[in-house]
């Protein structure tokens, strides 16, 4: 029995929850009054947003490429739905919808061209924030009723922000690792060629998952100005770092199609958590992104060390 | 004939047309007004571009996965380590530069051994450590006002017949590292790496030596660029080096340099970082706003990356 539990395998999967965790523990240690309805909600409200992101960046790493622009993409939508989408909404809904088909286009473009993901995701970042700036050029707006009232719900018991990230991890979570072309879309990351010989379309996978991407973004964007109520170009710029980062913390590998919509989830709240034991801590906040990059050595050098006992 | 076909192969050949396009496009619309203060302009900004490229270039073509994100944090901390070292004497020069290039070190030293003994992949490793160097800047650096020993601004900004001095300069060390490049066992090894590690290595090729060497030029390369930085627009500051993560990235691809790894092309990433700034130039001089000024840029660059830097769809 304790064999099993200490095995790799077993190890590597309870990490990213095992971090998460001992966090949580450390910061009701030191914080006692966090520990209840209202301090819960407080600290993870803003962790649906990210965990959104991070869910987005999760399908891009999936078939092995890499997203950087998606903090800027969250920031152009956030300025879409305090603007357009508020003021008439049919021609908000349209034009996020075609935010989702440029991503979807992108990830055509950069299988056609077999160019690297990051070069041309770093290109589109201006791309979309020039296009918030151009929408809103100062920060304002405001957010549409409906946006403010799902992301103000007063869930019984449970805060909100912990149902709906488990909500959204568990429906990814069943199409894309219990689904039949979930399967064959992890299969691009893992082994494109035999994906193709099998007679999938890569192409279509590609545009498939960065489609994906952009809908997640989208409801990133939406979830943020529903907790802020106004938006600007800038809002989401470190979301890039923070989905990159909670994708990895997750379990997920950066090639290879191994992923975990669930642990993606887990390292989103982890890296969000971070930052609230850090002030409970009085860490000046010039640490926090420190801080973060540390916990995800930490989490890396374990893993490593996981590896190393599995081969 | 043959002479034009000779040239339109060479890699480097489109980032060089697409900067005459640009610099030509800039001149019609003012119609021949100050372009050449333009092209002075262009010199000193595309230095620094440049330089950090190159240290890019050689951590991209030793093989897919490998890039350097850690290049604008480190920017940063040299900076402020530099600026704070010095505290605006001529004296304290040496010993400035020193500390800047002993930041870059320490960050080379850091990003090898995350990807070495961690075993984490090099845009993680890069990333994560960015993390910590900029908070250390940010820590370091809070309120930083201090202006850079004149001597070093004066040579930053210094012009001979209009070419701004550090260009030449850098056009001298530009070509050593062609040399470096071409001509050495470590840039053989470089590109042997980029190509096939596992080659590479059986080939009794040092994987890991150069590997460290590579991670720790950039950094170094990068902390230079950071202490000059801070004295050509007088002062350090903590987001003076977030430009140059597309920057640096772009003009490597631009240049004719393959993502895939195992073949650079130094020539490529001058003209490429010349047609960064005057690309923003023209746009600025058409009087475009900041949002239509920010959309072209993006589009243009991934326009370019389309052509130039495309190969033919997996087969």
């Amino acid at each position: 029995m304790w064999r099993q539990v200490t095995s790799p395998r077993v190890l590597r999967a309870i990490l990213p929850a095992a971090s998460f965790v001992i966090l949580l523990a450390a910061i009701f240690y030191v914080q006692p009054r966090a520990m209840s309805y209202f301090g819960m909600n407080l600290m993870l409200q803003y962790t649906v947003p990210i965990a959104l992101a991070t869910i987005a960046q999760m399908f891009i790493i999936t078939v092995n490429d890499l997203d950087l622009s998606i903090g800027a993409f969250v920031g152009l939508t956030a300025c879409i739905g305090a603007t357009l989408l508020a003021d008439s909404p049919l021609l908000g809904v349209l034009a996020l919808l075609a935010c989702v088909g440029a991503y979807a286009a992108l990830g055509a473009l950069i299988y056609w061209r077999n160019l690297p993901s990051i070069v041309v995701t770093l290109g589109m970042s201006f791309v979309w924030l020039g296009g918030a700036v151009l929408i809103l050029p100062t920060p304002g707006g405001t957010a549409p009723g409906w946006v403010k009232a799902i992301m103000g719900l007063k869930t019984p018991v449970v805060p909100f922000p912990i149902i709906a990230t488990l909500v959204i991890g568990i429906s990814v979570h069943l199409v894309l690792m219990r689904s039949s072309y979930g399967t064959v879309l992890r299969g691009v990351g893992g082994n494109p060629r035999a994906v193709k010989r099998a007679g999938w379309s890569l192409l279509k996978a590609k545009m498939v998952m960065y489609a994906a991407a952009g809908f997640f973004g989208v409801l990133s964007g939406l979830s943020l100005i529903g907790l802020t109520s106004a938006a600007d170009a800038h809002i989401a710029d470190r979301y890039t770092l923070y989905a990159i980062a909670g994708v990895i913390l997750g379990g997920g590998e950066f090639v290879g199609g191994r992923v975990s919509p669930i642990g993606a989830i887990i390292g989103a709240l982890t890296l969000a958590l971070t930052g609230s034991f850090l002030t409970f801590l009085r860490i000046s906040p010039d640490w926090q992104i420190g801080a973060q990059g540390g916990i995800l050595i930490l989490v890396l050098a374990l893993r490593a060390l996981i590896k190393r006992q599995e081969g | 004939m043959t002479a034009f076909k000779t040239l339109s192969e060479k890699p480097w050949i489109w980032s060089f047309l697409g900067m005459i396009a640009i610099w030509a496009a800039t001149a019609i619309y003012t119609g021949g007004k100050g372009s050449a203060d333009v092209i002075t302009a262009a010199l000193s900004f595309a230095t620094f571009t440049a330089i950090v490229g190159v240290g890019q270039m050689f951590v991209i073509a030793t093989g897919p996965g490998n890039v350097d994100l850690s290049i604008p944090s480190t920017i940063a901390l040299s900076g402020a380590v530099a600026m704070k070292v010095m505290d605006g004497s001529n004296a304290m020069l040496p010993v400035g530069a020193a500390a800047s290039l002993g930041c870059g070190l320490a960050v080379g030293v850091l990003n090898y051994l995350l990807i070495r003994v961690l075993r984490i992949p090099p845009i993680i490793a890069t990333l994560s450590s960015s993390f910590l160097i900029l908070s250390t800047a940010i820590a370091y650096g809070r309120g930083l006002k201090i202006k850079p020993p004149p001597l070093l601004a004066e040579f930053t900004t210094a012009q001979v017949w209009g070419l701004p001095v550090l260009a030449l300069f850098f056009a001298v060390f530009a070509f050593g590292m062609s040399v470096v490049l071409n001509r050495t066992i470590y840039g053989r090894s470089v590109l042997a790496i980029g190509q096939n590690m596992r080659a590479a290595r059986l080939a009794g090729i040092k994987v890991e030596r150069t590997r460290f060497l590579t991670y720790a030029l950039s950094a170094v390369l990068a902390a230079t660029c950071g202490f000059l930085l801070a004295g050509f627009s007088g002062g350090a500051s903590l987001n003076m080096g977030q430009e140059y993560l597309l920057g640096s990235i772009a003009v490597v691809v631009i240049g004719g340099t393959s993502v895939a790894g195992g073949k650079a092309n130094l020539p490529g990433i001058l003209g490429a970082s010349m047609f960064m700034f005057l690309l923003v130039t023209m746009l600025n001089t058409f009087g475009a706003s900041a949002g239509v000024r920010l959309v072209m840029t993006g589009l243009i660059i991934v326009a370019v990356i389309t052509i130039a830097g495309g190969e033919d769809a997996q087969s």
